[in-house]
């Protein structure tokens, strides 16, 4: 990311610029609906966070250069450019104020895909030099260190160790020719290592070869978050060489939402070319070894139990039926939420707004949209499947002094599986 | 110039040119907008991009419950006034008359008095929705001068429709010329501005229902 500049920024929007982003501009007739899709309008009704506002410079720079009548007054200087400091202005609602979650898309009446925009948008604003301190800083140690919160692969090696004590059972690393290359988040080394553990028993019982690289373990993408392609494909490039080194015939993307979206609908795209292996969300895994009979499952959950979908996981995701089927298996008192599925609301901390503390306050703010979603069902455990929503999702509880347990449905399927044995 | 010059005038070399700006303005944007095309999708793809497009093209007309119930009037109006302007437009008697002399083509039409209270209604509707813009602090946010004048050219040729209709005011000679006028006004406008909306929705809307469809979402 050296020398940003205005230039680049605009080069940057120009290059993003394709026949959706002009078909979508064409259409926009300023309804307002979108501002009331968006949790970030609804819960400050502050009109400048209106999601369509929020891509108003990449808009000009469409209008001024790409259709008659703004090209016509650019020729004759009436049109006013994109500044430096327009851009300037606008980083904190295309950043801090948008979580890429998409419900604005579902809801626009002409159809307008406006998360698609904003992401595109965060490339011309990186270019410029307009990101968040706090997304520039995870970038560079995704880059440099491998992980955006600087875990590296000691660490990885401890908590196996830790979690093989526990178990019993192995954590392969770097074996060759397995089934399942798994990911993991940072935040799920550090702070959720009942994931992997998951993942060992789990796999255990079904009979599912797997393995953890010691080159490529991280999921997350935080290229794709602050927007510079390069460095999202640099970061794709190392699990597609891992995965290819070790021969996997597909690669496993955590409990977490953007890593999905990253490596199995932006990956190919980044690198320039399909994958080798196929790319699978844990979920759908789970829910294809239910389907197999694979899964042996006792007991159940007693207490209510719903489920909070991360937004890239079904929404942008498309992994919607799979979290209900298993639900299904280990809930006995499941309920859905007013507007869950594909409609779901936001937690208020993806698309990179949980790296960048300067939106700390405002995350929580708008968490109040997902306290009323809850409020309706009295819930008394909270099931996702996203590290970065359950982290939000406990802090936003606990700010609105919700007593409310958030489980990851692959560690509560992990609690629930059958006596082994063999 | 007479009123009956003025009137020739209208429906001759003004109608002329306003068709061509008309027609060859909507080729042009809408080739202006989809050549510049979009990058081949190289994920694996879970679900069709095309059915995908081709059903949100249909189903976005319908909004889910949660945002019905939060933008209530937007929709309502919306409707009211979108389906008012088709039925005045396209089922008058006196315009379907218009396009059987051009175009030799012809369909039933409603009841002259059932086109007279819709286009009241419309009016009516137009009137509140401009105010609802002007009113709503996120509408006013967005809008700007580009918003209301699609709006002024929108309602023109309904008003003077009406008014000429009923002949207030001035000669039935002057009100059609005005009518006329006011049609070609927004028909030179149409490709320059949101007019536009009318076609390229049913683009923007493809688009993003192949974005989702090609991921196995219904959007």
């Amino acid at each position: 990311m050296s020398g940003p500049s205005l230039e680049k920024g605009l080069a940057a929007f120009r290059e993003q610029i394709d026949a959706p982003v002009a078909a979508f501009f064409n259409s926009c007739m300023h309804c307002g609906m979108c501002a009331d899709a968006c949790l970030f309008y609804t819960e400050t009704k502050d009109p400048t966070r209106t999601p369509i506002y929020k891509l108003e410079p990449l808009r000009k720079v469409w209008q001024q250069e790409y259709t008659f009548w703004g090209r016509s007054m650019k020729a004759l200087g009436m049109s006013k450019p994109v500044t430096d400091e327009e851009l300037g202005q606008w980083e904190e609602l295309v950043y801090d104020s948008c979580t890429l979650c998409g419900r604005c898309s579902m809801v626009c009446p002409v159809g307008n895909d406006i998360a698609y925009m904003i992401r595109k948008m965060r490339e011309g604003m990186a270019a410029a030099g307009h990101a968040p301190d706090g997304l520039i800083g995870a970038t560079k140690r995704a880059v440099t260190i491998g992980s955006p919160m600087g875990v590296k692969l000691p660490a990885l090696q401890a908590q196996i160790r830790h979690i093989e004590e526990d178990t019993g059972l192995e954590i392969p690393l770097d074996r060759e020719g397995v089934d399942y290359m798994c990911l993991l988040s940072s935040m799920e080394i550090m702070n959720f290592p009942e994931y992997t553990a998951a993942l060992a028993k789990i796999f255990h019982q079904a009979g599912v070869t797997w393995t953890i690289s010691s080159e490529a373990f991280e999921a997350t993408n935080s290229g794709i978050q602050i927007g510079v392609s390069e460095i999202a494909a640099e970061l794709v490039q190392r699990i597609v060489d891992a995965a290819e080194k070790l021969k996997v015939k597909a690669v496993i993307s955590p409990e977490c939402g953007h890593a999905y979206m990253a490596i199995r609908w932006e990956g190919p795209n980044l690198v320039g070319k399909p994958f080798d292996f196929k790319v699978v969300h844990i979920l759908e895994v789970l829910d294809e070894l239910r389907e197999q009979g694979r899964l042996k499952i006792t007991g159940k959950e007693m207490q209510r139990l719903t489920y909070h979908d991360p937004c890239q996981i079904a929404r942008r995701g498309g992994v919607l039926e799979q979290p209900r089927r298993l639900l299904d298996m280990i809930a006995d008192d499941f309920v859905e939420m007013p507007e869950a599925g594909v409609m779901n609301w936001c937690c208020g901390a993806g698309g990179g707004v949980s790296s960048n503390e300067r939106a700390d306050d405002l995350r929580l703010k708008v968490f109040n949209r997902k306290k009323e979603q809850l409020d309706a069902v009295q819930a008394e455990g909270l099931v996702s499947a996203c590290a970065n929503c359950r982290i939000h999702l406990e802090e936003g509880l606990e700010e609105y002094h919700m007593d409310l347990p958030v489980l990851s449905l692959t560690e509560t399927i992990a609690e629930h599986l059958a006596e082994d044995k063999s | 110039m007479t009123e009956t010059e003025f009137l020739l005038w209208v429906r001759g070399p003004a109608l002329q040119i306003a068709t061509i700006v008309f027609v060859l303005g909507i080729v042009a944007r809408i080739l202006q907008m989809v050549m510049l095309g979009r990058k081949a999708n190289l994920a694996e793809a879970r679900g069709s991009a095309l059915a995908g497009g081709l059903r949100t093209m249909v189903t976005r007309s319908v909004p889910d419950k949660g945002t019905f119930q939060r933008s209530t009037f937007t929709i309502v109006s919306g409707y009211i006034f979108h389906i008012g302007l088709f039925v005045t437009i396209f089922l008058f008697a006196p315009h379907i008359l218009l396009v059987d002399e051009v175009f030799g083509l012809s369909w039933p039409a409603l009841p002259t008095p059932v086109v007279d209270a819709t286009a009241v209604v419309t009016i009516i509707t137009l009137l509140a929705v401009l105010i609802h813009r002007l009113k709503d602090p996120v509408m006013r946010f967005l809008s700007g001068f580009s918003d209301y004048l699609v709006w002024l050219v929108t309602f023109l040729p309904l008003l003077t429709g009406y008014i000429a209709f009923h002949r207030i005011g001035l000669s039935p000679t002057m009100l059609i010329a005005l009518h006329i006028l006011s049609v070609e006004l927004l028909m030179v406008l149409f490709p320059f501005t949101k007019l536009m909306h009318t076609f390229s929705l049913f683009i923007a809307r493809y688009y993003n229902g192949a974005i989702a469809g090609y991921k196995g979402v219904h959007s």
